[in-house]
């Protein structure tokens, strides 16, 4: 994090990489410059305005938000389908991507954007698989903007006709307000977590279009009620489509796949 | 902890605003933040000190607009209030519902010297 201002960038903040790749490029920041640095100023001149009142009304996230459409509006003109999956840690976010990966990328050209505070270790799974994958390493950040994102994008060279999937930071509260130009946000929940998750966390289950229930292999071993899970969730966001399966063992992996063919 | 993201979003826009209006520093913000926006405000006090310093709000006095949320029932039109996103329709218990306020999170104002 930076030391002036905490945001995040400069020292060891966001860095962009592909596995193997070392240089330790940053990723540059629009909103961040050192504030004691451009704003020197004499104060033995007069100034010559008052006291008085700006009427900004602006939104907090605009940046983000435009941003986030110069994103869609290149995988729109390039036919990419952008998903952008998000979960808490341990839900198997990298494990559903990886078994989708696997699976379809005869079939279908696949992108992937990594996003962790740290380590290349998800790039490095899906580098294992020969799909193009970039690493965004947050540093103390809790989740993805739009302009990593747009950086991101860059080093992909992602060719016309494909499926980009960006998988957040594993944080159930933070990336919920950050669009990246995506066109589907997934939220992943596993078996192993409470069924009233979507209600602890409803930002995340209100900005997701699908929600996957990982895990279901474990059904017979943990306590939770499935009925009563998607009424929570639907509680939240009555327009949610779900699917549930199990990345490890492959059951109900078919009827996501079959949604994301139907996208492109 | 996004707020302080959101934190440091607010201050570019007031050294943004600052800069246009030749200003030196910001005296007073006003901030709108609806309380169905993802924005704890408790947290955003929280960062507020280390995210304004060094910065034209430095010594701004800091002033948030709380605005409620309410909602309109998507089936039976019924308008209520909504503390959580998640709130049903009070009348007819249904889900569906559009938003007409609380998602709101903004600068208002800046008063400048």
């Amino acid at each position: 994090m930076c030391g002036t201002c905490g945001c995040g960038t400069g020292g060891n903040g966001p860095t962009i990489l592909k596995p193997g790749e070392h240089s330790h490029s940053h990723h540059n920041h629009n909103d961040h410059h050192h504030h004691s640095d451009s704003h020197s100023h004499n104060h033995n001149h007069s100034h010559s305005y008052k006291q008085r009142v700006i009427e900004v009304e602006q939104d907090v996230l605009q940046n983000n938000q435009v941003l986030a459409a110069r994103n869609r509006g290149y995988f729109e003109a390039k036919n990419i389908f952008t998903v952008n999956l998000v979960s808490s840690p341990g839900s198997g976010k990298t494990s559903i991507l990886e078994k989708t990966l696997t699976d379809l990328k005869n079939d279908i050209p696949f992108y992937v954007i990594e996003g962790d505070q740290q380590t290349l270790n998800d790039a490095n799974r899906i580098d294992a698989l020969n799909i193009p994958v970039v690493q965004i390493n947050t540093g103390k950040g809790c989740h993805l903007e739009s302009d990593m994102v747009y950086d991101a994008v860059k080093k992909l060279e992602i060719k016309n006709d494909s499926i980009l999937m960006i998988e957040n930071v594993g944080n159930l509260v933070c990336p919920s307000m950050f669009d990246l130009g995506e066109n589907k946000r997934v939220v992943i929940i596993s078996t192993t977590e409470g069924e009233d998750k979507p209600t602890k966390y409803p930002d995340m289950f209100h900005t997701a279009d699908i929600c996957i229930i990982n895990k279901i292999d474990l059904l017979p071993y943990v306590n939770i009620d499935m009925e009563k899970l998607k009424n929570y969730a639907l509680q939240v966001n009555p327009n949610l489509q779900f699917f549930e399966v199990s990345a490890t063992k492959g059951d109900g992996m078919d009827k996501w796949y079959k949604w994301l063919k139907s996208n492109i | 902890m996004h707020e302080l993201s959101i934190a440091m979003g607010i201050v570019k826009i007031a050294e943004d605003e600052t800069s246009k209006a030749n200003a030196n520093e910001v005296i007073k913000i006003e901030l709108v933040v609806g309380v169905l926006s993802g924005v704890e405000i408790d947290s955003l006090e929280f960062v507020w000190s280390s995210a304004v310093k060094d910065s034209v709000l430095e010594k701004a006095e800091l002033k948030i607009i709380k605005i409620l949320g309410k909602g309109k029932c998507a089936d039976c039109d019924t308008e209520f209030e909504m503390e959580n996103i998640y709130d049903v329709c009070p009348n007819c218990s249904s889900n569906f519902k559009g938003i007409l306020q609380g998602k709101e999170l903004k600068v208002k104002a800046l008063e400048v010297i």
